[in-house]
C-alpha cells in the first residue's frame, strides 16, 4: 500500500485556517490533500493555498494558474480564466471562487503536491475542487503552479479569503 | 484508493523511460507519477507511447486531446487554450504530455497519467493526464491530455522521452484498486 494517510485536520468551529507544519519531508515524492466540505463562515470568499519553507513563518511566491467551468442553478454557464485567483510572484493562489456560507454549502476537491523536499527545482503543485457558489451555482475550479524557490517546501496552509473556516475535513496523504 | 508502487525509472541523461513489464491484467487502472522532469534540451516537451503485446515499437494509434493553462512570471499573459499542435488525430506519435519545459537548472514538469484497462482486447484504451511545468520563457504551464489508443490489443508496454535530447526525472508506475 503506497497511498498512506498522515495526517488529518478537522475543524468543527471558526477557525483563521489549517496549517500542515510536520511531516512534509523527503519521505514521500507525493502529497495528496483531501479537502471534504470546506465550509466558510463568510459568503463569497475562496479558499486559498500557501506553501513555506520555514515552517509556516513566511510563505513562498507562486507563479499560478486558476480557472473555472461555472453552471449557475438558474441561468447560462460558462468557462473562464480567474485572474483575480493566480499569482506571477505572490501567494496565496485561490483554489475555489466565491464559496458560499448558507449552511448546505460547501467545497470539496483534491491538490497535489510534487517532491517538496526536492531542492534542486521548483515544487510543483496543481488541484481540482468543486464548490457551491454563493449565488447558488457549482464552480469545477482547477488551479496549479509552483512555488519559486528551490528550497525545500516544508508546510503548507489554507484559508479562505475573508473570515474563518467554520467547518473542514483535510486530510494530508503520501504517496510513494 | 489502495495504490501499489509496481516500479520506478530513474532517468539520469538518459533518452527514455521505459516500462516493459508490470502493465498486466492485475489491474483496471495504472498510475504514472512524473516527477521533476528536465530535459537536457531547453525548450522540449515530455511524451510518450505504447506498444501492444506481441507487436514492435511505440507507434499506436492515438487520437487525444490537449489543452493548457499558463501564467508568465512577468506578468504579461495568462489564461487557458486549446493547442491542436499537439493533439492527434489517427497519428501514431509519441503523445506530448507537458509543453515548452526549460532546462535551468530549476526548471522541470510534473504530473501524473492514468491507463484504464490496458490489458482489455475488446475495448480501446483511454488515458487522462494533467501535468504542471516551470516552462522555458518563465512561466507556469499546466497540460491536460486526454485520448485513446484506437487498438484493441493487450497494451502491455509504455515509453516516455523528450521530444529532442535526454532527460533527467523519476517515473514510477502504480497499480491502483
Amino acid at each position: 500500500m503506497a497511498m498512506t494517510l498522515i495526517t488529518t485536520n478537522t475543524i468543527t468551529s471558526g477557525t483563521a485556517n489549517a496549517a500542515f507544519t510536520s511531516s512534509i519531508d523527503s519521505t514521500y515524492k507525493l502529497y495528496i490533500f483531501k479537502l471534504i466540505d470546506v465550509h466558510p463562515a463568510t459568503d463569497g470568499y475562496p479558499l486559498r493555498f500557501y506553501g513555506s519553507s520555514d515552517g509556516n513563518s513566511s510563505f513562498v511566491n507562486q507563479c499560478s494558474v486558476t480557472w473555472y467551468a461555472y453552471t449557475p442553478e438558474s441561468g447560462t454557464p460558462s468557462l473562464s480564466y480567474h485572474a483575480n485567483g493566480d499569482q506571477h510572484a505572490g501567494s496565496p493562489t485561490d483554489l475555489a471562487y466565491t464559496i458560499g456560507n448558507d449552511a448546505d454549502q460547501s467545497l470539496a476537491g483534491e491538490l497535489w503536491l510534487f517532491d517538496p523536499s526536492n531542492t534542486t527545482y521548483v515544487t510543483h503543485w496543481y488541484s481540482r475542487t468543486t464548490a457551491n457558489g454563493n449565488s447558488d451555482e457549482s464552480f469545477d475550479l482547477f488551479s496549479g503552479g509552483y512555488f519559486q524557490t528551490a528550497s525545500a517546501i516544508n508546510a503548507v496552509k489554507f484559508d479562505m479569503g475573508s473570515g474563518n473556516i467554520d467547518a473542514a475535513v483535510i486530510k494530508m496523504y503520501g504517496v510513494g | 484508493m489502495i495504490s501499489t508502487l509496481i516500479s520506478t525509472c530513474t532517468a539520469d541523461g538518459d533518452g527514455y523511460c521505459q516500462f516493459t513489464s508490470g502493465i498486466t491484467s492485475t489491474y483496471d487502472h495504472y498510475m504514472f507519477v512524473c516527477t521533476n522532469i528536465n530535459p537536457v534540451t531547453d525548450n522540449t516537451h515530455f511524451q510518450f507511447q505504447v506498444n501492444v503485446d506481441g507487436e514492435s515499437g511505440f507507434n499506436e494509434t492515438t487520437t487525444s486531446n490537449f489543452f493548457s493553462d499558463y501564467h508568465l512570471e512577468s506578468n504579461a499573459d495568462a489564461g487557458l487554450g486549446y493547442h491542436a499542435d499537439y493533439d492527434q488525430a489517427q497519428g501514431a506519435e509519441y503523445q506530448s504530455l507537458s509543453r515548452e519545459i526549460g532546462n535551468g537548472g530549476d526548471e522541470s514538469t510534473s504530473g501524473i497519467l492514468h491507463l484504464f484497462t490496458p490489458s482489455n482486447t475488446t475495448f480501446v484504451t483511454h488515458f487522462y493526464s494533467r501535468f504542471m511545468a516551470h516552462v522555458q520563457d518563465d512561466a507556469a504551464k499546466g497540460s491536460f491530455v486526454s485520448g485513446y489508443w484506437n487498438v484493441t490489443g493487450a497494451i502491455d508496454e509504455v515509453s516516455f522521452s523528450m521530444s529532442a535530447g535526454a532527460m533527467d526525472g523519476v517515473v514510477q508506475l502504480y497499480g491502483i484498486s
